[in-house]
């Protein structure tokens, strides 16, 4: 719950605490990416020009969307694995459908919506009504969503959609003083975030942080947990779409487009301080963590490291960033844990050596119904 | 527990017992051929001069056989007697295939299985079984013994996965005294009959280098694109250019990009941004029209650039008139082993290495070859040599994959 | 809340939740491989040919042995993702120190087992000691294992000599070696977790780490542990495959999707994959299961990209089976295993039913996802 609670003082006490907040877990993704980006000037002083600043921010935009989406998804308490093949497959239905007719864009940017919208549904269902772990779920969608992406295009897209359409990532609003340019990403990147925090604070975004957080305490608060997890669900399938309709514009249409996105994705949203298994996180510093895991890669580039190096340094990078996060919080709150420990171990209440099939049962659905409500049935 | 111990225990020993009673090794498994084993220089270092000469001479001979059909041509050929498999009636292919992961394999793919229905109709072929390892050699080494073992197959066609790793499998296919056929990448043994392949990734090196070269001044800064490490028909690209790079003056950056676009123009992007880029340098034209909108992009000219001959660089080469080459690693050779198959049986010599022609296009017949191959989607070859093939254009337009 | 002896639940009771795990997997498995015979029978082939046999066998081979390594893992209530890598490593670091001299092979394979211990251990202190989910962790790990393989290897590598080839190209009649080896190493998995203290704890502290530490046990221990045997049995796989491919080779690993694949067998097996219940011989079904289904679709030549759809299908379709049987006759967790019925029941006698005050009581969840990030 504490996530909520930071997002809520008042603007003058958080200003207060800017200091503070950079040290603590939370805050380490902007301190981070503060000293990359600062790094990435010093070697290469063009980069702080608002121009290609605002370039870099174009780049970023479609794996940020990826991580806020991802972001619903973790902090409800589970993993979208089938961000990458559907990110894959809107940028192919893009290139496949509109083709070269303006007059098409509309209608088959809506069916990608209603296309997004639909796996994440049967994602979010199999995972509520099937019991079938999302971590399973996603993956068999991945494959699948892929392979039939594959199928139907015999592996290699009809060509680049429209140029009208690829404008919405290619272009943006030019001839701007100080900035040059102001690409339609970087636009639909602050709505995406504006809304996302927003979405966040509303009592349903709570309640998907409450379900990831204790989904039994959830359940008996009267939440339907089916459809806050399935909305999770839609809401990163969603934002997949909309980071397709971006790379479509950045990229054009290859089937290797959005591979691997799942995982930078998912690597972008710890290193935001989000904990996997649910319950907490700040979508800000989810999309911080895009910005960062970004800007180390833009790093590494310019400090001149072989391009066989990075995934090492990478590699290092994600484990100390979440090692720091997570040993520093268990350093600053081991005492009130000892404390409450009682509580803990009521909490998880014993075995039954005659279990009485009238009991109510923890919510099965998800990983954390069987991991963190440890034995509560 | 006990009673589990006790089953564990009986399993053990059951297992014990069937190794000492039924150790049977099977016959198709021999030790590899000493005359296979690489060492190991050859093995990190990709530059190989006497390849590299080789290829080099290659490029300027005039290939033997018809002028029309330049999948049956052949550089060099060194002829081998084939009568010992000379039979009548339609014979079976068995075809262990690496992937058809790239637009290039999907373009072959799909040439050589109408190759496969002229065949059909002619009688020589009455079936061809497929097996896709999707890119993996542990799936094709077991790929192909199953197809020793069940296949009923009268000969193998290999597109092996990678080099070192198929040799024991494709001898083992080799001691079943069955033609074997290979193509593409090739492996560390002779025992095929033939092994089909273009030039080769050295000849695509120098051909694009010394373009670059000669359009490029000393000093001038080269992007090289590589799609991923460790495949030989793409290291010899690279090993090649970079040689010449390097002798020449020209100052070369290499990348691995996973062919992904995304990936590739944040690459050029953040190339610009270091400074001037002269020249693009690609090891496969997959992905290159990210590379030429980077630069768009950024609002600077264009680079000189060699691409491959996919559809979409031939496009965008001729929408935005720069100064190009299309190298091409010769799509056509996708008909070659099937029609070789043909001719073994039929008791005619074939080339102990099918060496096929591999000629790049040159800016003056981008026309002729956008022309040809209209309608064609973006990921089609434009050299893929399948133009008298039953279904042309529309399955190659449709992308019909078996 | 001694946990030095661990009361063995009554054998009966133990007997009829394994045959719960087993059966279904087994049930799963018989009928993947009815449907597969008549498919295989519709187009003139026979599935139980030897040359059949052997093929779904050698596909579970090296899957296995990494699935096996990754169900230790996934009962700790972590995941290992870098076994490709190390699956890659393994076999080149086994194909350079043979270079073709049979009398390297015990160094090479000693060399391939120390290095895995090392990689073991690293994942499991980052896992236990700094706090970093497995996830994370071994996602780092895994690519700063890429990063050296990438630099340091440009294509296949090394020489196995010829009797050590015979190991991936050998078999007893249709059975292959490899295969025996692998299902060795399952018995003693299997005999590892069920009569060892250490591997009954794994059970404990995948079910329920707050509680395993409550009661003593010393929970970083079976996780460290269980990397290890992870990373080892991943090499034994990388061992494998440089027996089969005669080199090593920087990309074996990732061409065979080790690390979601292996995930995935053992979540088909009928292993919770948040930890605490699960079976070896489960993940030995989930493994047999794909490799009769990848058998199948390569016998009918089926699209290559179809059948990644059809293996997406699969695994969702199995474990929502699985998950559907299983959540009827749920138990609860602490009958799991001796260790943690014995641990699990002291506390909650101790502390008393505390169902009712699960709506504040998040305490202890939020305390131990701390933990555990």
């Amino acid at each position: 719950m504490s996530a909520v609670t930071s997002e809520s003082p008042t603007f003058g006490r958080r200003l207060a605490g800017f200091a503070r907040v950079l040290i603590s877990p939370r805050g380490a993704v902007f301190l981070l990416l503060i000293v990359l980006l600062v790094a990435i000037t010093v070697l290469n002083p063009s980069f702080a020009d608002p121009s290609q600043l605002i370039r870099f921010v174009q780049r970023v935009a479609p794996v940020a969307i990826v991580a806020i989406g991802q972001y619903f998804v973790i902090v409800g308490g589970e993993f979208d694995l089938s961000m990458g093949s559907v990110v894959t497959a809107q940028v192919v239905i893009a290139g496949n459908l509109i083709g070269q007719n303006d007059a098409n864009s509309i209608p088959v940017l809506l069916f990608m919506l209603a296309f997004g919208a639909f796996i994440g549904l049967v994602n979010g269902l199999i995972v509520s009504f099937l019991k079938v772990p999302s971590f399973i779920v996603t993956l068999g969608m991945m494959l699948a969503l892929l392979g039939a992406t594959l199928y139907w295009t015999g592996g290699a897209a009809t060509g680049n959609p429209a140029d009208s359409f690829r404008q919405i990532g290619r272009g943006g609003i030019r001839d701007l003083p100080v900035i040059d340019i102001l690409p339609w990403s970087v636009v639909i990147l602050v709505v995406v975030l504006a809304v996302a925090v927003w979405f966040a604070r509303r009592p349903f975004g709570r309640t998907i942080i409450a379900l990831g957080d204790n989904p039994t305490a959830a359940r008996f608060s009267g939440t339907r947990s089916w459809w806050v997890k399935t909305s999770t669900f839609i809401i990163s399938s969603l934002s997949a779409t909309v980071a397709g309709v971006l790379l479509v514009g950045y990229a054009g249409v290859h089937p290797s487009v959005g591979r691997g996105y799942e995982f930078t994705a998912i690597t972008a949203v710890v290193l935001g301080g989000v904990v996997l298994g649910g319950g907490r996180g700040w979508v800000v510093a989810a999309a911080a963590g895009a910005f960062a895991l970004e800007a180390l890669f833009t790093l590494l580039n310019f400090a001149g490291v072989p391009s066989t190096y990075r995934d090492a340094v990478q590699g290092a990078i994600i484990i100390l960033a979440v090692a720091y996060a997570a040993t520093t919080f268990r350093a600053r709150r081991r005492g009130r844990a000892l404390e409450t420990s009682p509580v803990a171990s009521t909490g998880a209440k014993g075995p039954d050596p005659n279990p009485d099939p009238a009991h109510p049962a923890p919510n099965p659905s998800t990983q954390r119904a069987d991991n963190e409500t440890k034995g509560g049935s | 527990m006990r009673r589990r111990f006790t089953v564990a225990s009986a399993m053990v020993g059951a297992l014990a017992l069937f190794t000492l009673a039924g150790c049977t090794t099977d016959p198709n498994v021999g030790p590899a051929t000493d005359n296979a084993a690489p060492t190991e220089e050859e093995e990190v270092e990709w530059f190989d001069q006497e390849l590299f000469d080789k290829q080099d001479a290659e490029r300027d001979v005039v290939p033997e056989g018809p002028e029309d059909q330049p999948w049956l041509q052949m550089i060099n050929p060194e002829m081998v007697d084939t009568a010992q498999f000379a039979s009548t009636g339609p014979k079976k292919a068995c075809f262990a295939n690496a992937s058809i992961s790239n637009p290039w394999r999907q373009t072959g793919w799909i040439t050589m299985n109408q190759q496969l229905q002229v065949l059909q109709q002619a009688g020589a072929i009455s079936e061809m079984e497929t097996r896709d390892a999707q890119d993996s050699d542990d799936t094709q080494i077991a790929d192909i013994d199953y197809f020793i073992n069940e296949g009923n197959c009268d000969v193998f066609i290999i597109s092996p996965n990678s080099t070192a790793a198929m040799t024991p499998a494709v001898e083992r296919a080799c001691d079943t005294g069955k033609p074997v056929i290979v193509f593409d990448r090739g492996v560390q043994t002779d025992c095929p009959v033939t092994f089909i392949h273009p030039i080769g990734g050295f000849a695509w090196g120098i051909d694009t280098a010394e373009f670059l070269i000669d359009e490029l001044e000393e000093g001038d800064k080269v992007v090289a694109l590589r799609i991923l490490p460790g495949v030989d028909v793409l290291e010899q690209r690279w090993a090649a250019a970079e040689k010449l790079f390097d002798e020449a003056g020209i100052e070369a950056v290499d990348y691995f990009t996973g062919a992904d676009p995304a990936e590739i123009k944040k690459i050029i992007s953040d190339e610009l941004a270091k400074g001037d880029v002269q020249g693009v340098w690609m090891d496969a034209g997959d992905g290159a029209v990210a590379a030429i909108e980077a630069f768009e992009d950024a609002g600077v000219d264009y680079p000189v650039m060699t691409g491959e001959d996919e559809m979409s660089f031939l496009r965008k080469w001729k929408e935005t008139g720069l100064t190009g080459l299309a190298p091409v690693y010769s799509n056509f050779q996708w008909r070659t082993p099937l029609l070789a198959a043909q001719m073994i049986f039929a008791g005619q010599q074939v080339p102990k290495e099918w060496v096929l022609p591999q000629e790049p296009i040159p800016a003056e017949e981008v026309d002729q070859y956008l022309a040809a191959n209209e309608g064609m989607p973006d990921g089609h070859y434009a050299k893929f040599g399948g133009e008298d093939l039953p279904g042309y254009p529309q399955v190659w337009q449709d992308r019909v994959i078996p | 809340m001694s946990t030095t002896t661990t009361p063995a639940p009554t054998p009966a009771r133990r007997g009829r939740r394994r045959l719960d795990a087993s059966l279904i997997v087994g049930i799963a498995l018989i009928g993947v491989i009815v449907i597969g015979a008549i498919l295989v029978a519709s187009v003139g082939r026979n599935f139980f040919s030897a040359g059949n046999i052997r093929d779904i066998l050698t596909g579970m081979s090296v899957l296995g042995f990494v699935a096996i390594g990754q169900t230790f893992v996934i009962l700790c209530a972590s995941l290992d993702l870098s076994v490709p890598y190390v699956v890659s490593l393994s076999s080149l670091i086994a194909a350079d120190l043979m270079a073709g001299n049979p009398a390297n092979i015990p160094i090479a394979v000693l060399a391939v087992l120390a290095f895995a211990v090392i990689v073991g251990l690293a994942n499991g202190l980052i896992v236990s000691k700094l706090r970093v989910n497995g996830f994370i962790a071994t996602l780092g790990t895994g690519l700063i294992i890429k990063g050296y393989l990438d630099t340091n290897y440009k294509g296949t590598s090394g020489l196995v000599p010829p009797e050590f080839q015979y190991i991936g190209a050998t078999g007893v009649g249709p059975v292959p070696i490899s295969t025996i080896i692998m299902l060795a190493v399952a018995v003693v998995a299997a005999f590892y977790l069920a009569r060892t203290r250490t591997g009954n704890h794994m059970f404990a502290v995948g079910g329920n780490e707050q509680v395993a530490r409550l009661s003593g046990i010393r929970t970083a221990r079976p996780l460290i542990v269980a990397h290890v045997l992870c990373s080892v049995t991943a090499a034994l796989a990388g061992l494998l495959l440089a027996s089969r491919l005669g080199v090593g080779s920087p990309t074996v690993g990732t061409q065979g999707g080790y690390d979601l694949l292996s995930i995935a067998a053992v979540v088909l097996g009928g292993t919770l994959l948040m930890g605490g219940r699960g079976s070896i011989w489960g993940t030995i079904g989930g493994v047999a299961i794909f490799a009769v289904v990848d058998n199948v679709m390569s016998v009918m030549q089926v699209n290559p990209f179809l059948k990644d759809v059809v293996r997406g299908i699969v695994i969702v379709a199995a474990v929502a089976v699985y998950t559907a049987r299983v959540t009827e006759r749920r138990r609860p967790r602490f009958t799991a295993s001796g260790a943690t019925d014995a641990s699990g029941g002291g506390i909650a006698r101790g502390e008393g039913p505390g169902g009712g005050n699960a709506g504040v009581g998040t305490t202890a969840v939020e305390r131990s996802q701390e933990e555990q990030s």
